[in-house]
């Protein structure tokens, strides 16, 4: 996928919400469908099961309108975060500009976060994709909940972001830092305008 | 006509709240150092919430910083009051100049930039330049730049490259607090609950708050018990109060029974979407920072490249666009011109110096102009020399003894290369060659250019740079180009072994094209020493014509066109004494006719024929002693009368006895 289109003269970003199953991705994309006017949200596909989980993916297009001269998408995606949709994973992380890995901050869900991390790093690699290159944000969502069953931002950080990416409390289902990891993946994936390449 | 900064508008005198935090933080930074961050900032807000003040605050703070900034503030109206005057006074670029120099330029109300094309072109250059110049621009408007009708994209684009914030209407707590503030500064005391009364009511202009407040006082002032809460905000406004207090019911409404959001319908104070429209416009300044960093470069380029004395049309086609397909491309491949231009350029100079500066180099978009110059270099060269407008041939005085000659040099002159070819000139020193033959010259240059006529010295030299400059074949050009060839002392190529087989060579390519050449010679090419056979022969193919002394005639008619010249009338009996007094040249009696006039200049008489007598018949009186010069010296001045055949040759005075021995005895 062309991050920038000249000849078009279109900036299209594919940003991954990834992440363990049931820690929050969907609400994420929710949330943002939810503050986002009709006119510049596109229909959001959510394939679900009938107990409310992911299938598929979940789908949601922005319009972001024209930005300096270019008509500026978003399109948000999410995977399934069960462990056997692995497949569905692949396919949706195959041209994505960067990822939100979104954390379940619930203690007893630190080896779901370790596993879902590597995972995602092994779909990467078997794409060709050096996690290193491609613009990542961490969120750890459910920081709301009560402190003794959640693992602290900083603890977090220090288990699952060695590499020192931007990361981001939120509590996804009240809003609370899903525009904030928005915006932090958009601008690590815009920044990259100045120095990749422009594909036509 | 630029307004000077408020002294009451400083950061200070600003009461910060949540809805103008962001926009004082961002103002500081910019204060504390302009140029580098947010630049340029765009403040909006609507009236009265307190655009100027941050606008001069930040002038007020930068100057503290840095005394010898340059900070300008101004209304947009005044910045189109300077540019109509400017303009009706042929003043535009003085106009330009002048922001040009200021390091921070604070600009109030653009939004009046509306329909004002002219204005926004002037603005959108000017920001360009600032920027490039790591300049701090700061604007205020009452709405965003996409709000402002008819506004340029470029200058919006350029607007979000820097920092656009917004002043919102001030909270409760931001309206008390400067209620308080100003009633301190006032010295109004009021009971407890008063000004929090006022800071209730529905007033979210800081103008209006501040009307307000000078209500109160005014009332407080003339009652006789202190203002109570409740006749303050009677006093203010009633109806404000109602309706306040109403929103605020609502509101707590709206809060208690989002305790349980849904996903899609989220609950937060803001409105739905606030949070998605911050969002945007983050990521608009983001982009349009991303893809207008091109721009800048750009621009970059163009200064650099300007300031280097080249074109750059193709760069500021590439401003007028939109957007450009790849514009590190388009940039590589200008730079890749210019250093073809500069390699060209640098060859042409190695072959003609004069051609470093010239324009054909200086525009990458036409490559080939620069690639055809330097072939012409290359093939070509400069001109060759041309012959000394001086000498005309009907300033040379025909004799009956010089006739041939001249009627040699009129047949030369009126059918070049066809007669006389070549034409070799024959005499003494000062004779009247180097005159004759530049006269020639001058008669050929009329007719067609170009003609190269220079001494033989002059030819060896430029010979010896060709080959020290490595450009020989480049110096042969420019001679075998030239439509006749006039040398002058050709004997004093003698010696010179490699001028020599040049002229042989020149003068074969010469002749064979059918060109006019003209030597002159100091003695009959037989009497020629150091001179190769194989030359001489040529020179003797042609017509060989011996100048003769000028004879008194001569003489006589020179110097009366001398005297006439210097002195406004002819004095033929003068004339006709000097010329026949004993010269061998007409250098000698124009040297006797000089002492003449120095004597008579000296006398302060008119000169005349006793005078002359006087001065060159009577033995010479020892000179006045000169005045010693630190030295020894030798001057040579003038011609004795017999003795030496020309007055270089002639030694005027020895100033001294000891310098004389020291002479000899060497």
């Amino acid at each position: 996928m062309s991050l920038v289109n000249f000849t078009a003269r279109e900036i299209t970003c594919k940003i991954v919400y990834y992440g363990p199953g049931r820690s929050g991705k969907t609400t994420n994309l929710q949330y943002v469908y939810g503050r986002v006017p009709e006119s510049r949200r596109g229909r959001m596909v959510s394939l679900a099961t009938q107990t409310d989980r992911t299938l598929f993916f979940d789908f949601l297009p922005l319009e972001l309108g024209t930005i300096s001269g270019f008509t500026t998408k978003f399109q948000l995606y999410t995977v399934p975060g069960q462990s056997y949709y692995n497949a569905t994973r692949k396919l949706v992380l195959q041209g994505a500009d960067g990822v939100v890995f979104v954390g379940d901050s619930q203690a007893r869900r630190f080896d779901d976060n370790l596993e879902s991390l590597q995972n995602l790093q092994d779909n990467l690699l078997a794409q060709g994709v050096d996690v290193r290159q491609l613009p990542v944000v961490f969120q750890y969502n459910k920081q709301d909940l009560p402190g003794d069953l959640i693992l602290s931002q900083e603890e977090m950080d220090d288990a699952l972001n060695f590499r020192a990416v931007p990361s981001y409390g939120a509590d996804a289902l009240h809003g609370s830092g899903v525009f904030e990891t928005l915006r932090g993946i958009s601008e690590l994936v815009l920044r990259r305008l100045a120095v990749g390449s422009p594909v036509a | 006509m630029t307004v000077t900064l408020n002294p009451l508008y400083r950061f200070d005198t600003l009461v910060v709240g949540a809805a103008n935090r962001l926009a004082a933080t961002a103002a500081k930074a910019v204060a504390e150092s302009p140029g580098t961050v947010y630049n340029p900032l765009f403040v909006y807000a609507r009236p009265g919430l307190g655009k100027t003040h941050l606008l001069m605050a930040i002038g007020h703070a930068a100057r503290a910083i840095n005394p010898r900034l340059v900070v300008e503030y101004l209304t947009l109206d005044e910045f189109v009051e300077a540019f109509h005057a400017a303009i009706a006074a042929g003043h535009g670029d003085a106009y330009r100049k002048r922001f040009l120099d200021v390091d921070l330029l604070l600009v109030d109300d653009v939004q009046f930039l509306t329909h004002r094309r002219e204005m926004q072109a002037e603005l959108l250059r000017l920001t360009d330049a600032l920027q490039t110049a790591s300049r701090q621009i700061v604007l205020t408007s009452d709405r965003p730049p996409a709000d402002i009708e008819a506004l340029d994209e470029r200058l919006i684009r350029r607007f979000a490259g820097g920092l656009i914030i917004d002043v919102a209407a001030p909270d409760y707590e931001t309206r008390v607090a400067i209620l308080r503030r100003k009633a301190e500064e006032r010295r109004a005391g009021f009971a407890d609950g008063v000004l929090e009364a006022v800071g209730s009511l529905d007033i979210d202009n800081v103008r209006e708050l501040l009307g307000a407040l000078n209500r109160i006082i005014a009332f407080q002032a003339v009652s006789e018990k202190p203002l109570t809460a409740e006749q303050a905000r009677m006093l203010v406004g009633g109806e404000a109060t109602a309706e306040k207090a109403e929103r605020t019911e609502r509101t707590e409404t709206t809060e208690r029974s989002d305790e349980q959001p849904s996903p899609s319908s989220p609950s937060s104070p803001s409105s739905p979407s606030s949070e998605f429209d911050d969002f945007l416009s983050e990521i608009a300044a983001t982009v349009a920072q991303q893809v207008d960093a091109w721009r800048t470069r750009v621009s970059a380029a163009i200064l650099r490249w300007q300031g280097e004395g080249f074109r750059t049309a193709p760069l500021q086609a590439l401003l007028e666009q939109e957007m450009v397909n790849d514009p590190e491309r388009a940039l590589r491949e200008f730079e890749e011109d210019v250093e073809r231009l500069q390699a060209l350029q640098a060859d042409a100079a190695a072959l003609a110096p004069e051609l470093a500066g010239s324009a054909a180099f200086r525009d990458p978009a036409n490559l080939a102009a620069a690639e055809e110059a330097l072939r012409q270099a290359r093939e070509e060269g400069p001109p060759p020399p041309p012959p000394s407008p001086l000498w005309r041939l009907d300033g040379f005085v025909e004799t009956a003894a010089n006739r041939v000659v001249l009627e040699a040099v009129r047949a030369v002159a009126a059918s070049p290369g066809d007669r006389y070819n070549p034409l070799v000139l024959v005499g003494g020193a000062a004779v009247g060659k180097t005159h004759l033959l530049h006269a020639i010259g001058n008669a050929l240059a009329d007719r067609e250019a170009p003609v190269a006529c220079l001494s033989a010295p002059e030819f060896t030299g430029e010979l010896i740079e060709a080959i020290d400059r490595d450009a020989v074949p480049a110096w042969r050009a420019r001679y075998r180009r030239a439509t006749a060839f006039l040398l002058d002392d050709v004997h004093l190529i003698a010696a010179t072994d490699r001028t020599q087989d040049e002229l042989f060579v020149l003068f074969n390519a010469l002749m064979d094209g059918g060109r006019q050449l003209v030597f002159s010679a100091a003695a009959p090419l037989a009497e020629l020493t150091g001179v190769e056979p194989r030359l001489r022969s040529r020179l003797e193919g042609g017509l060989v014509v011996e100048l003769p002394a000028p004879d008194a005639a001569v003489r006589e008619r020179v110097l009366s066109r001398d005297l006439e010249a210097k002195l406004g009338a002819a004095d033929p009996e003068l004339a006709a004494y000097l010329a026949a007094r004993p010269a061998d040249s007409i250098r000698a009696s124009q040297a006797l006719l000089q002492r003449v006039l120095e004597a008579a200049a000296a006398r302060g008489v008119a000169p005349d024929v006793a005078l002359a007598r006087e001065v060159l018949e009577e033995p010479a009186a020892p000179p006045p002693a000169p005045p010693r010069a630190p030295g020894r010296s030798s001057g040579i001045v003038a011609a004795g009368p017999s003795a030496t055949r020309s007055r270089e040759k002639m030694v005027w005075e020895w100033p001294d006895v000891a310098d004389r021995v020291v002479e000899e005895w060497r």
